[in-house]
């Protein structure tokens, strides 16, 4: 290894704005993910209900945001919205709004497939005790739907954070835009400084997601057993 | 909408588009080999190998490829290896796809009963017999949904490569726009070439996931 290019990691604030670059990309995928749990629960009912051109719209819905790249629904958006809405979002609020719309899909989407995968005998069950459609789902459904989903909604959050490194490519300063800042002004004393800066970010991002990931694996092992 | 511009630069993305297919035909190939032969030491259990990978199917499944482009591109060039920018789009979507690859395999060889092996051991199969042909025929089976949902992620995923200084069609879309100030049609055309790539491969996974899906045996 080269003469020690890693003290470029630890020279003046160097770690500290990587860090705040990194809480940026947080701050957006936590809205983000926020947001898409919240409508992500109803989206997912609405996928259920009895009417049928709801569920079609819905439908139409998921499959235009899962079959294109969340990059180029970035760039409509960006770039789209200036033109003909006139608003002229910042690459955050972008970001925030792009990943909220794709995140509420995905999650509307683990939604029913929890609530589908319940039985119907639970239901049935449930009516035949004479429990009102309230109770149902409060008693029964959900409790057992939200095994399922818990472990799914969290792996979410780990694509959530993954695909807000997308961000970068429409400007906002997060942790690589941070990290390429450092780099050009130590481009002359601390040429290897890229290496050692992108590693320290691959590894700030492995920080971040490996914990979650880790914790939704257990959870879907705990409860996998139960249910 | 200036359908003229977009007659006049329809021939960009058409290039763009095919560099996206070739880049992304040749990461998703790897990606299969790689997380086959991953998923094989996985299931296997080879006892160091099967850590290492472990490793690494955590380490690419947790940083994004974007991430892992920049690394590539940039940093190691500073370690003395430098990779062109096809070559290094095509390994980082191999990095990131073996992993998810490798993960889809090993669940499908392990959704395969044991009492498969043991039928064919008794018949006297040797091991790779029974490998190849009584494990690897089921377990593909089970495994093409998951194969169809990676092939589509990683489909998707090539649409950072213009990070890597690639002129795909997020590049050429970016270029259109900042050049003439034709947003709408740049936009439009990005959507339409994405859609023509995805929505076929997207159709031929859930023909393929229906035709194979029959029942497995003896479990």
């Amino acid at each position: 290894m080269q003469d020690m290019g890693i003290k470029i990691l630890f020279e003046g604030d160097h770690l500290i704005r990587l860090l705040e670059g990194m809480g940026v990309t947080l701050r957006i995928s936590l809205v983000s993910a926020g947001g898409s749990v919240i409508l992500g629960m109803i989206f997912g009912m609405l996928m259920m209900a009895d009417h049928a051109v709801i569920r079609w719209v819905s439908r139409i819905y998921l499959e235009f945001v899962r079959i294109m790249p969340q990059l180029v629904l970035l760039f409509l958006a960006y770039f789209g919205a200036a033109k003909h809405l006139g608003w002229d979002l910042s690459g955050e609020q972008a970001a925030a709004a792009v990943f909220t719309f794709w995140g509420t899909a995905e999650m509307g989407d683990l939604v029913r497939g929890a609530l589908q995968s319940i039985p119907r005998h639970q239901r049935q069950s449930g009516e035949a005790l004479g429990l009102t459609k309230l109770q149902i789902y409060r008693f029964i459904l959900v409790p057992q739907a939200l095994k399922r989903l818990i472990p799914q909604a969290v792996n979410l959050i780990t694509r959530m954070i993954k695909t807000t490194s997308l961000v970068v490519l429409i400007g906002v300063a997060e942790v690589v835009k941070t990290g390429q800042q450092i780099i050009e002004s130590a481009r002359l004393t601390a040429p290897d400084a890229a290496l050692w800066v992108y590693g320290a970010v691959f590894l700030l991002y492995f920080a971040v997601c490996w914990p979650i990931s880790a914790a939704a694996g257990l959870l879907e092992k705990h409860w996998g057993e139960e249910v | 909408m200036d359908w003229d511009f977009i007659l006049q630069y329809r021939e960009l993305y058409i290039d763009a588009a095919w560099l996206t297919i070739r880049t992304a035909a040749l990461g998703i190939l790897g990606a299969l080999l790689l997380g086959l032969i991953c998923g094989m030491i996985r299931y296997c259990r080879i006892p160091v190998l099967s850590r290492i990978i472990g490793m690494y199917i955590e380490l690419s499944r947790n940083t994004p490829l974007v991430i892992q482009l920049f690394f590539l591109y940039f940093g190691l060039p500073r370690m003395g290896i430098t990779l062109e920018s096809e070559t290094c789009a095509v390994t980082g979507l191999i990095f990131l796809g073996g992993s998810y690859m490798a993960e889809t395999f090993r669940s499908g060889l392990e959704a395969v009963g044991t009492i498969q092996t043991e039928s064919a051991l008794s018949l006297g199969f040797r091991k790779m017999q029974i490998f190849f042909y009584i494990l690897l025929p089921q377990a593909a089976a089970v495994a093409v949904p998951g194969i169809g949902a990676n092939v589509m992620f990683l489909l998707k995923e090539t649409s950072v490569f213009s990070i890597v200084a690639l002129a795909d069609l997020m590049y050429v879309a970016k270029d259109l726009i900042g050049l003439y100030y034709k947003t709408d049609e740049a936009l439009f055309m990005l959507t339409v070439s994405y859609l023509i790539i995805l929505l076929p491969v997207s159709a031929l996974f859930s023909l393929l996931e229906r035709r194979l899906r029959y029942a497995g045996y003896g479990n």
